[in-house]
């Protein structure tokens, strides 16, 4: 199937979704509403709705904000999950004594943290980072420890005897290994980034788009509810292409990537 | 008039723990040297730890008893006077060919803009001069094994042992790196430890043919001079009179433990 096929289709899901959804909001079917307005807006009040945040210039505060956290978060948790994954997975004693902490603490649901980072650190934008950090981190982290741990045996036996010292073996073959798996999941960690961040502010904060979403919805203002989930949704997917180009250039080497080059 | 000794393996026994605490020996009392210069093949049949021997002489494993001599002095950690090619691919995936051959150099600590033409020059005389910006994934298997060797010759070691390194290749990208091999090692013609399972492999290439006996505790039970001229083309000499006379004499001995090793491994298999 060409491109544009494909995009034409893409965006004919689109337009059927919301052109079902202003029919079934604004016409009665057997004398009823089925999608009644107080509840389901409708697509032109969103529509204008967005279009009144952009005009207004009021949103890129809060788009701002957003991206801000998400990248704090997303480095942040990066670098700690490279250099704990490293660490444990050099270290087999550090790592299984600190296996059923690790355990523990990714399997606790992070949005009972979210007060507790408010509390800690406030409603700025650190809590919020704070938050997805603390996603960001185990994903990294999980990734990169399979990643050293799983080097091929030859690829190393032969970094030893090309006269590798352990230092130049780190460098050259646990590093860029474990770079890539940390790449791999790379769509991951920057989606959770950015749940975190949202869900941070919705939960408590002075701007964002999780704030934003909070307002609106604090005055059953539906239309501005789903607004800001469409104008988030259009976030994630610019992100994610970025990212798409960022892990093209990084991972040229491999062919899960790059299969037709 | 003598010529040293590249590698002597004593009495060298090596053994694995297993899983559930029993030894495993994998060679018993093997007792081999090379000779500076000297091409050795090592054949035997599938488990006969041939590769184990070859791991022995790399210094990758310890033997239990006996000794490794590296031009007369005790292996003690890695054999750093040798280059090893892998049977599996061990080029490093994320490094295209020309940084995985310049690599070698780098190591030892040859600047990077020394090390890159050298590399270049390698690439170009195992025929790949113009795959330099390829990563092993876009190269095929013989091209791979072309890098690998490149990779290993750059540094220039003393000596070379090869575990089945063109194991996995097709059979005539096999005779077009024998030949390659064999032009390379003409040149300069280093120790070469070369372990294979292929009978016809071994004599086309080889000035020595070792013969192991069926695993476990596998031992070294022949050992015949190829009288080849060289140089040799590896399809010319496949035709050579000589060649099939030798060929039947090995042959003679090795079927029997090739017969042995597959029995024991079915049997192995019936047990489990």
């Amino acid at each position: 199937m060409s491109r544009v096929t494909l995009l034409a289709l893409q965006v004919l899901v689109a337009v059927v979704c919301i052109a079902l959804w202003q029919f079934f909001s604004s016409v009665p079917v057997f004398g009823k509403v089925l999608l009644p307005p107080f509840f389901f807006s409708n697509p032109v009040d969103v529509f204008s709705q967005i279009v009144k945040w952009f005009a207004s210039g009021v949103i890129w505060k809060h788009l701002a904000i957003t991206l801000w956290e998400s990248i704090l978060a997303f480095v942040i948790g990066s670098v700690g999950g490279v250099l704990v994954g490293f660490w444990f997975a050099r270290q087999p004693l550090v790592a299984a004594v600190f296996d059923p902490y690790v355990k523990m603490a990714n399997a606790l649901p992070r949005v009972v943290l979210a007060p507790i980072f408010a509390l800690w650190l406030g409603l700025g934008i650190w809590s919020k980072v704070a938050l997805g950090v603390t996603l960001v981190f185990f994903i990294v982290f999980f990734n990169v420890y399979q990643g050293v741990k799983e080097v091929s045996r030859t690829v190393l036996d032969n970094g030893r005897m090309l006269g590798m010292s352990e230092r130049q073996l780190m460098r050259h073959v646990y590093w860029p290994s474990a770079l890539s798996w940390m790449f791999s999941s790379l769509h991951t960690s920057v989606g959770f980034a950015v749940v975190g961040a949202v869900v941070g502010e919705y939960l408590g904060s002075a701007a964002g788009l999780g704030y934003l979403i909070q307002q609106a919805e604090g005055v059953f203002d539906v239309a501005g509810v789903f607004a800001g989930m469409f104008v988030l949704s259009a976030f994630v997917i610019l992100i994610d292409f970025g990212v798409t180009l960022v892990e093209r250039r990084l991972l040229v080497w491999r062919p899960t990537v790059d299969g037709r080059g | 008039m003598t010529t040293p000794t590249a590698v002597a393996l004593e009495d060298a026994k090596v053994a694995f723990r297993l899983g559930d605490g029993r030894v495993y020996t994998a060679v018993e009392k093997a007792h081999l040297s090379v000779a500076q210069g000297e091409f050795v093949a090592i054949v035997g049949p599938t488990g006969c730890g041939k590769s184990t021997l070859l791991n022995a002489a790399a210094g990758l494993l310890k033997p239990a008893a006996g000794s490794v001599k590296i031009f007369d002095r005790a292996l003690a950690g890695l054999n750093r006077d040798a280059g090893y090619l892998f049977q599996a691919d061990a080029l490093f995936p994320w490094k295209t060919a020309l940084d995985n051959v310049a690599i070698g150099l780098e190591i030892k600590g040859t600047p990077r803009a020394e090390a890159l033409p050298q590399a270049q020059k390698w690439l170009t005389s195992v025929g790949l001069g113009a795959f330099a910006g390829r990563y092993p994934h876009m190269l095929s298997g013989g091209q791979r094994k072309r890098v690998a060797l490149a990779q290993v010759l750059i540094r220039d070691p003393k000596i070379l042992l090869m575990d089945e390194p063109f194991g996995p290749l097709d059979a005539q990208t096999r005779q077009v790196m024998g030949n390659l091999l064999l032009d390379l090692w003409n040149a300069d013609r280093k120790a070469v430890l070369f372990v294979t399972h292929d009978l016809e492999e071994a004599i086309a290439l080889a000035d020595r043919v070792v013969i192991m006996s069926a695993g476990p505790s596998s031992r070294i039970i022949g050992d015949w001079r190829v009288q080849l001229a060289r140089p040799r083309d590896i399809f010319e000499v496949r035709l050579d009179k000589e060649f099939h006379a030798l060929h039947r004499e090995i042959w003679s001995v090795l079927k029997d433990e090739v017969m042995k090793g597959y029995a024991q491994s079915t049997q192995a298999a019936e047990a489990v």
